[in-house]
C-alpha cells in the first residue's frame, strides 16, 4: 500500500504538465506518488477524460489522490474522471482549487510528511489568490 | 486523547543562514518535511520577538522570503522539542542537504 497522499497534474499543455511534475520530484522526492497527463488525443492543447483517469489509477493510494488542474476544462474533464471512478476509489479523489505549479509543490510537500487528503487539499488551497 | 498528562518540553534556538541563498522554494520544502517528522509544535521567526509562523506549513515557510544571511529562530514544545530545534538547525547548518 502506497502510503502517502497521491498526486496528479493535468494541464491543456503537456509541456507544463511535465515540468510541473519535474519541479515536484526535484523539490518533494520520490515519496509521493505522482502522474500527469495534458493535451489532446490528437496532439493539440486540451485534457482528455480517459488519460486524466489512467493518470488516477497511476499515482493511486489508498489515502487519496488529489488533482491540480490549470483551466476551464482541465477542471470539468477532472470531474468528469472522478465521476467515472469507482464508488469506493470516487470518494477519495480531490480537484484542488489552487494554481496548478504552486499548488502542486506546497501539495507534494503536505503528501510527503503523510498528511490526510483533507490536509492536502488545504495546504494546496492557501495558495488560492485572495 | 489520551487521559494521561504528557511530558511536554520547551526548546528555542537559531541559526545564520549563510551558506543558502536564502529561504527559496527548495530549502523551504525540506525544512517543512523535517519539521513535520516531530510531534512538537515547530514555530519559526526571523528575529527574536517574531512574529512567529508554523514551521510545518510550507505555504508560510516559503512566504517568509528569508535571504541568505537572515537568522532563523526556532522554538518548539511538545515531547520531542529539544531534538526537534538541534535538527533544524542541523539542516540549515549543512546548507539544506540531506543527511546521508
Amino acid at each position: 500500500m502506497k502510503r502517502n497522499v497521491g498526486i496528479v497534474i493535468v494541464s491543456h499543455s503537456p509541456d507544463i504538465a511535465r515540468g510541473t511534475a519535474d519541479m515536484v520530484r526535484q523539490m518533494v522526492g520520490e515519496k509521493v506518488p505522482l502522474a500527469w497527463c495534458g493535451g489532446d488525443p490528437g496532439g493539440g492543447l486540451g485534457t482528455s477524460v480517459e488519460a486524466i483517469i489512467a493518470a488516477i489509477q497511476k499515482a493511486w493510494s489508498e489515502k487519496g489522490v488529489a488533482i491540480l488542474v490549470d483551466l476551464g476544462g482541465a477542471e470539468t474533464n477532472s470531474e468528469m474522471a472522478v465521476e467515472m471512478l469507482s464508488e469506493e476509489r470516487r470518494e477519495r479523489v480531490v480537484v484542488c482549487n489552487a494554481p496548478i505549479v504552486e499548488g502542486a509543490v506546497m501539495a507534494a510537500t503536505e503528501a510527503s510528511a503523510g498528511s490526510s487528503l483533507d490536509q492536502v487539499r488545504q495546504t494546496a488551497e492557501e495558495m488560492r489568490p485572495a | 486523547m489520551s487521559s494521561e498528562s504528557i511530558l511536554s518540553e520547551l526548546a528555542e534556538g537559531s541559526v545564520l543562514m549563510d551558506h543558502a541563498v536564502g529561504l527559496h522554494a527548495r530549502p523551504s520544502v525540506k525544512l517543512t518535511q523535517l519539521a513535520k517528522t516531530f510531534s512538537a509544535r515547530i514555530e519559526l521567526g526571523v528575529s527574536q520577538n517574531g512574529p512567529w509562523i508554523d514551521a510545518k506549513s510550507i505555504v508560510k515557510v516559503m512566504a517568509t522570503k528569508a535571504p541568505k544571511d537572515t537568522v532563523l529562530f526556532f522554538r518548539a514544545e511538545g515531547t520531542d522539542a529539544a531534538a526537534a530545534v538541534a535538527a533544524l538547525i542541523g539542516l540549515v547548518k549543512r546548507d539544506f542537504e540531506d543527511v546521508h
